[in-house]
């Protein structure tokens, strides 16, 4: 009943100055909008950028690189202990970069209950051939079933199916920028010419974009099989392991793990990967830095309103007192005021905030670089709206603390007297 | 408690008032009060004096004499003071902000010069702000108590029209409704008829008699005008911040 009062004359006093009421309330919906909408955008965009990268990237990746022996000859020695040698002669063999015994790691990393999938690669690098010039590329051997299903392959396929690759014999997914160069359509056949020499004659079954130029004029896809055939090699050949695993933060832990177990080399995304989370955190924190003083600068105007709501309710206050209000209601009745203006405003905001990231989220938004984009990207995670809300009764509980304060300390006589 | 009995004949109430009489609402014992900015002046020199249940008090005295003053420590309002305030029997010293509003708020109806009726609210839910704050009725009866209040003044009309639609005399009246509503111990009034032209003036005169002798209301009012405090039952004239002399008795004199 008491709160009821209280409620009653804060509502009173609300709309004897509906217009300022109004307007305190408009830059605290109007704040809150603007964070809503600069975050979703923000968050979309980073989103959007990041998966180019992530969605396309290993969370851990398995592959052997070509490296000296580790241990020289001069080594062996014991005659200098502790000296540093010089002598290194022992180049590094001629071997293909093949992940030994691939088959029963993969066995063995599919039982692992931290991998979601494991997608195992080969990389042959090759020519195109071209009338008379040839282009440098590479060919990646997939497994396209775990390639669809692990690193979503059949979203970057902007021309044909993912699934002719498996069904075809000998056929290639061609880059769309070597497809340009080499002016083929699907169901062409094309030449290609390995690193030693093997001329190798493929089908076009689809063009592939990633939104990444540079690679789409030198990567082409084709299946497993093939490019073990193209190499001559046996079914267990296989260059690279790809792992997802279902909590990404483990990745170089596992990496780590694995290297020691499997004998590879292993690399875990955020070590391959570091400049895209500085980058995403940096623009994360100048969006909520900018949304921030929004609120705040919107919290000042709350304040001034108060401020002047106080100085023109003084007889008002001080006859509430006089009549047997303590200090603490008066208190709650500016507090009360202060979160009416909060929520009504905050939650419009976010309601407006929904509103207009919809709206920028159907702009189209066309760059040949991102061929899956279509319209300007935008994240609707309710963590937004829940720091949005949380963060309007935080700007007006504290825009109206210090005036309620001011307003519970009036001395009715000094008022009383005053006339 | 045993206002309820007066309100009944009225040979039987002068029995009991004379009872009652005995009764004191408010006591003031050796007040003193001091200002000190910017240099100290003493307003209030030991005043010392009571008011009992059903008295129709006036204080008189010239500008700055200090009445108001110490009608706003009697009020409570004014907590600084030397010197000892029983109200109803209890000590006011050292009670803290809440418990003296609460005290003001049951014991205590307050009309001012100026009428300081909400303009956001209409006449009777002025006059029921005080009984809703009370909570000891519910909000229906605090309703209707106020339509009561209302009546006895002859206002009840005015009641949803809001306090910006009546002349200044009938804001006077909303003034002292608002004041009755908890049936407080004393009613204080800090000049009610300063503001008022002559003929609102006794209307309000009239109002604060009626209650006296009607209702046994006790009402302390400090006044500058003299033809009001010689009407009253008795005058407490001050000067220079000490009760000039002994309480009179206007109705004996």
């Amino acid at each position: 009943m008491k709160i009821n009062l209280i409620t009653r004359i804060s509502v009173a006093l609300l709309t004897a100055r509906l217009k300022q009421t109004i307007i305190a309330a408009f830059g605290v919906t109007f704040s809150i909008t603007m964070f809503i909408t600069l975050l979703s955008f923000m968050a979309g965009l980073n989103d959007l950028l990041d998966n180019l990268i992530l969605n396309r990237t290993p969370h851990i990746r398995l592959y052997n690189e070509i490296l000296p022996s580790p241990i020289q000859p001069i080594n062996r020695s014991t005659a200098y202990p502790g000296a540093y040698h010089f002598v290194k002669h022992i180049k590094p063999k001629n071997e293909l970069p093949e992940i030994r015994n691939s088959e029963a790691i993969i066995k063995a990393l599919e039982n692992d209950p931290n991998v979601r999938g494991v997608a195992p690669k080969n990389t042959v690098a090759v020519f195109y051939n071209v009338g008379a010039i040839n282009l440098t590329g590479v060919i990646n051997g997939i497994d396209v079933d775990a390639e669809n299903r692990l690193f979503i392959f059949q979203d970057y396929v902007v021309e044909g199916k993912t699934q002719d690759l498996k069904n075809t014999p000998n056929s290639i997914i061609l880059g769309i920028g070597v497809a340009k160069k080499m002016l083929v359509r699907i169901g062409d056949n094309i030449q290609i010419t390995t690193s030693d020499g093997t001329r190798f004659p493929l089908k076009v079954v689809g063009f592939f974009q990633s939104g990444i130029e540079e690679l789409d004029k030198v990567q082409s896809y084709a299946t497993l099989a093939t490019t073990q055939k193209i190499l001559g090699k046996p079914v267990s050949y296989v260059t690279d392991i790809q792992i997802k695993l279902h909590d990404i933060t483990l990745a170089p832990a596992l990496a780590r793990r694995y290297h020691t177990r499997f004998g590879t080399e292993a690399i875990d995304i955020q070590t391959a990967n570091a400049q895209f989370e500085t980058g995403s955190s940096v623009r994360t924190l100048i969006s909520y830095a900018v949304g921030i003083t929004l609120l705040i600068v919107a919290g000042f105007g709350i304040y001034n309103i108060l401020n002047m709501m106080i100085y023109e309710k003084m007889d008002s206050i001080a006859i509430l007192k006089a009549t047997g209000f303590s200090g603490k209601d008066v208190n709650a009745i500016f507090i009360t005021i202060a979160l009416t203006i909060g929520l009504v405003g905050g939650a419009l905001g976010l309601i407006f905030g929904l509103g207009l990231s919809a709206l920028i989220g159907e702009i189209p938004f066309d760059t040949p670089s991102l061929p899956t984009v279509k319209t300007y990207p935008i994240s609707y995670n309710p963590k937004f709206y829940i720091i949005g809300a949380v963060f309007s009764i935080i700007t007006t509980y504290l825009a109206g603390y210090f005036p309620s304060k001011k307003a519970s300390r009036v001395d009715p006589v000094d008022i009383i007297r005053g006339k | 408690m045993a206002k309820h009995v007066w309100i009944r004949k009225k040979g039987e109430c002068y029995f009991l008032s004379v009872l009652n009489m005995e009764k004191k609402v408010i006591e003031a014992i050796g007040i003193s009060k001091s200002f000190h900015d910017p240099i100290t002046v003493k307003v209030l020199t030991d005043v010392s004096f009571a008011i009992h249940a059903g008295e129709f008090v006036s204080v008189v005295g010239k500008s700055g004499c200090g009445k108001s003053t110490l009608l706003y420590i009697l009020s409570t309002m004014d907590t600084s003071y030397e010197g000892e305030l029983l109200l109803d029997g209890v000590s006011m010293k050292n009670k803290k902000d809440a418990e003296l509003a609460r005290v003001r708020n049951e014991k205590i109806g307050f009309v001012f010069q100026f009428h300081y009726l909400l303009n956001e609210f209409n006449n009777l839910h002025n006059v029921m702000l005080p009984g809703l704050k009370y909570e000891k009725l519910t909000p229906k009866e605090v309703e209707h108590h106020a339509y009561e209040k209302l009546k006895i003044l002859g206002i009840e009309k005015e009641a949803l029209k809001y306090p910006n639609q009546l002349s200044g005399g009938q804001k006077q009246r909303v003034a002292i409704a608002r004041a009755l509503i908890n049936d407080p111990l004393i009613i204080m009034g800090d000049e009610p008829t300063g503001n008022l032209d002559k003929k609102n003036s006794d209307v309000v005169f009239h109002i604060f008699k009626e209650l006296a002798e009607e209702y046994q209301q006790s009402l302390l009012i400090v006044t500058h005008d003299l033809d009001f405090a010689a009407n009253t039952q008795r005058t407490i004239t001050m000067e220079d911040g000490r009760i000039q002399k002994g309480p009179t008795n206007n109705l004996t004199a």
